[in-house]
């Protein structure tokens, strides 16, 4: 019986595994692929982020704004790291380049394009998107309507490029296309070795919505280049006090 | 390869051109004049009048007494350079490279032209012909070197042809005035019975030099050949351009993509096997009605890439108004670089800013929204946030310093600082409370003060202390107060960037 129940199990992983390319989601190359996420990969299908997808994040206020950027620049970076270029569009970029290097990029391999109206957005985002060079592509765009999100969703699928879409301020929230969507809000950090002053930057990770997957709410630290769960971070700090020793 | 050069010169070109437009004047004797310091000089005669011993640069009243009939007529300020650069254009029908010789000449570079007028005298014979059923008189003569054509054209028989490499002979006979010389240099050949050119062509050099200065030496080796002469075309020669005509008139967007998809194929074909790419290219419509119709576009990188290069010129053929059609196309690579193949396969999927995917799709986003909406940045060595950063106008251009990491640096930067209420404790603690928007923040953390100078060669104004500060919500902001505490400022506190 339990052999069965087994194999069963096993036939339906198999027959979901089989579902998700029909419904348009390709799995990335390398299978687990957690951006240094953690166990926020367990949200994801097939346990890996995805890559060649248009994510889409909400922003409430400029703070908001803020840890949305910082949380994509960590992902960014992470897609960066063999050597490749992203571009950051905007039509009312308050985005600073020195801030990037905290998050692990070279600002000077991003390419910023200011748009000085938002008439020509959405075609230089889809433009960039089918770009197989870079390897991801930021967008502030305030709206964001079904048809717009289903045209980007089909040149990422093209081309492998992974879309980030940060919406500051929506007036509404629409059924989109994206595979994802994420609320990134800010929290207090903690003192390290009481010390005084600001600590690691601290975020509250929202998934609200994931095709395919578990959404899901975590909390968050970038640290030494890097994404901790916040639950770890005394442990973190007892490690580096064990190294400097 | 050996060069020919044919010089031909208008011996009177100003009245030949008043001639024109007074055929009462063919025969008569006239000259032009124009008022120099309170007199009137002469400056053009023509045959007739040259033949009763009128020169120019003697005054009219000279000229009257030698022929009291004499015609003066009023002269044009630069008739003779707007004639000749006329007569210029006339002439590429010869050659595709003419230049103006100043004063009253004419220098054609014939290389590889005059077979096909079968030799060089029926060539140089029917340009002489030409010119003066067009009413001009005109010598001319032909050589290996400018030097040599123009001497032979003034001072030798009409129609000199030097064949190849004889033009140093042919020199021999002449008068030293023939090697274009100043009027100085001239009479002190006179003065010392040089009166031939073969009189001190064989002197040493050294002593040529001593007494004549480089001048002369300079130009016996220009007509001799020995040094390279450079002249500057009247139309540039435009190598890089293709022409389709059309048997009918074009009027459809379709047509005139198919026309720029062929002068594509042609361009870029020859561009290919040369090992170059276009950076800046023009496509012109020739219409019926006479107007011409053109769009450009440009690229951050050599290409011949003949897609992508259409994908740039098609959204801008709607801005072609064929009006009663076009009956020619051409296209013009203005811009033309070394471009090889190998380096293209070795970046091509790295990536990186060498990418030649990337230099494409900034062209694309370049020909519609401009280039000046695409930025990249490099660290330039300036503390003040908004100088810390500078544009880089290539893709390929490195940092020449790191990207300083240490100070904190907000993500966000307000591009203008904006006012915020603060209290503080003085003098320099960071805020307790700020409120900004009409919300209150308490700070619960804060960094700082880290003082950033006002660079006083480049601007003027007071320093900052900034603050790093995080509210009781964990929202973390950068606020600086501007200058020194004093008590009878109310603005010195502003927010300038959110940290992530």
């Amino acid at each position: 019986m339990l052999c069965m129940s087994n194999s069963k199990a096993a036939i339906l992983a198999r027959l979901q595994k089989e579902i998700l390319p029909l419904q348009g989601y390709k799995p990335a190359g390398n299978e687990g692929m957690d951006m240094g996420l953690g166990l926020v990969r367990n949200a994801f299908p097939n346990k890996s982020f995805p890559l060649g997808a248009v994510h889409e994040f909400i922003a409430a206020n400029a703070e908001d704004a803020a840890a949305s950027g910082g949380f994509i620049s960590g992902l960014v970076s992470h897609l960066m790291k063999t050597g490749g270029t992203a571009a950051w569009i905007s039509a009312s970029r308050t985005l600073f380049p020195y801030g990037l290097v905290q998050f692990g990029i070279e600002p000077d391999r991003m390419l910023f394009i200011d748009l000085p109206k938002e008439k020509e957005l959405l075609w230089t985002i889809e433009e960039a998107l089918k770009c197989s060079a870079l390897s991801a592509v930021v967008a502030e765009l305030p709206r964001l309507d079904f048809t717009a999100s289903r045209r980007l969703q089909l040149a990422v699928e093209q081309s492998g490029v992974t879309a980030f879409l940060l919406r500051s301020n929506p007036k509404q929230l629409q059924t989109t296309a994206c595979v994802t969507r994420w609320k990134i809000t800010p929290m207090a950090s903690e003192a390290v070795d009481d010390l005084p002053g600001i600590g690691f930057p601290r975020w509250k990770i929202e998934l609200l919505k994931v095709r395919n997957g578990k959404p899901g709410s975590w909390q968050l630290m970038w640290i030494d280049g890097g994404f901790q769960p916040v639950r770890r971070t005394a442990l973190i700090v007892e490690e580096k006090k064990i190294k400097t020793a | 390869m050996i060069k020919r050069f044919v010089s031909i010169w208008f011996p009177y070109l100003a009245t030949d051109w008043f001639s024109l437009r007074h055929p009462q004047l063919c025969r008569l004797p006239f000259v032009l004049s124009t008022a120099s310091h309170g007199r009137m000089l002469v400056t053009a005669t023509n045959a007739p009048a040259e033949a009763q011993g009128i020169h120019t640069g003697m005054t009219v009243a000279d000229a009257r007494a030698i022929l009291p009939s004499l015609q003066v007529m009023d002269d044009k300020p630069g008739l003779a350079e707007q004639l000749l650069h006329r007569l210029a254009e006339w002439c590429i029908r010869y050659t595709p490279c003419v230049s103006l010789d100043l004063p009253g000449g004419l220098v054609l570079d014939a290389t590889g032209c005059s077979h096909l007028w079968k030799g060089d005298l029926p060539y140089v014979t029917l340009i002489v012909q030409r010119l003066k059923d067009r009413g001009y008189q005109a010598r001319a003569a032909m050589a290996d070197t400018i030097g040599a054509a123009w001497a032979l054209a003034r001072y030798g028989k009409d129609l000199t042809i030097a064949e190849n490499s004889r033009h140093g002979e042919a020199l021999l006979s002449l008068p030293p005035a023939s090697l274009r010389l100043d009027a100085i240099t001239i009479e002190q050949l006179h003065k010392l019975g040089l009166r031939r050119v073969s009189d001190f062509v064989s002197m040493p050099r050294a002593s040529l030099m001593r007494r004549f200065g480089h001048t002369l030496l300079n130009r016996l080796d220009q007509a001799m050949g020995t040094v390279d002469e450079l002249i500057q075309p009247v139309l540039p020669v435009e190598p890089y351009q293709e022409r389709l005509p059309c048997l009918e008139p074009i009027v459809t967007a379709t047509g005139i993509e198919i026309a720029l998809q062929r002068l594509l194929d042609s361009i870029c074909h020859r561009l290919q096997q040369e090992q170059k790419g276009l950076r800046l290219a023009r496509f012109y419509g020739y219409r019926m009605d006479g107007k011409t119709e053109m769009v450009e576009i440009g690229t951050v990188r050599a290409s011949n890439h003949v897609e992508h290069l259409f994908r740039l010129f098609s959204p801008k053929i709607t801005a072609m108004a064929p009006g009663p059609g076009v009956e020619l196309f051409m296209l013009e690579a203005l811009k033309v670089e070394d471009h090889f193949p190998a380096q293209e396969k070795l970046w091509e999927g790295g990536g990186g800013l060498g990418d030649i995917r990337l230099a494409e799709l900034l062209d694309r986003l370049g020909g519609r929204i401009g280039t000046h909406s695409i930025h990249r940045y490099l660290p330039d060595e300036h503390y003040w946030p908004e100088r810390s950063v500078r544009a880089a106008p290539s893709l390929q251009e490195k940092a020449a310093t790191g990207w300083k990491a240490g100070k904190p640096r907000p993500l966000q930067l307000l591009s203008r600082p904006e006012p915020v209420e603060v209290t503080a404790p003085i003098p320099d603690y960071p805020p307790m409370l700020f409120r900004y928007k009409n919300v209150l923040h308490t700070v619960k953390k804060a960094d700082g003060p880290e003082r950033i100078e006002q660079e006083w060669w480049l601007q003027e104004g007071e320093h900052r202390d900034y603050y790093a500060v995080e509210d009781e919500e964990g929202r973390r902001y950068w606020l600086f107060r501007s200058g020194h505490y004093t008590g009878d400022r109310s603005q010195q506190w502003f927010l300038h960037g959110f940290f992530a």
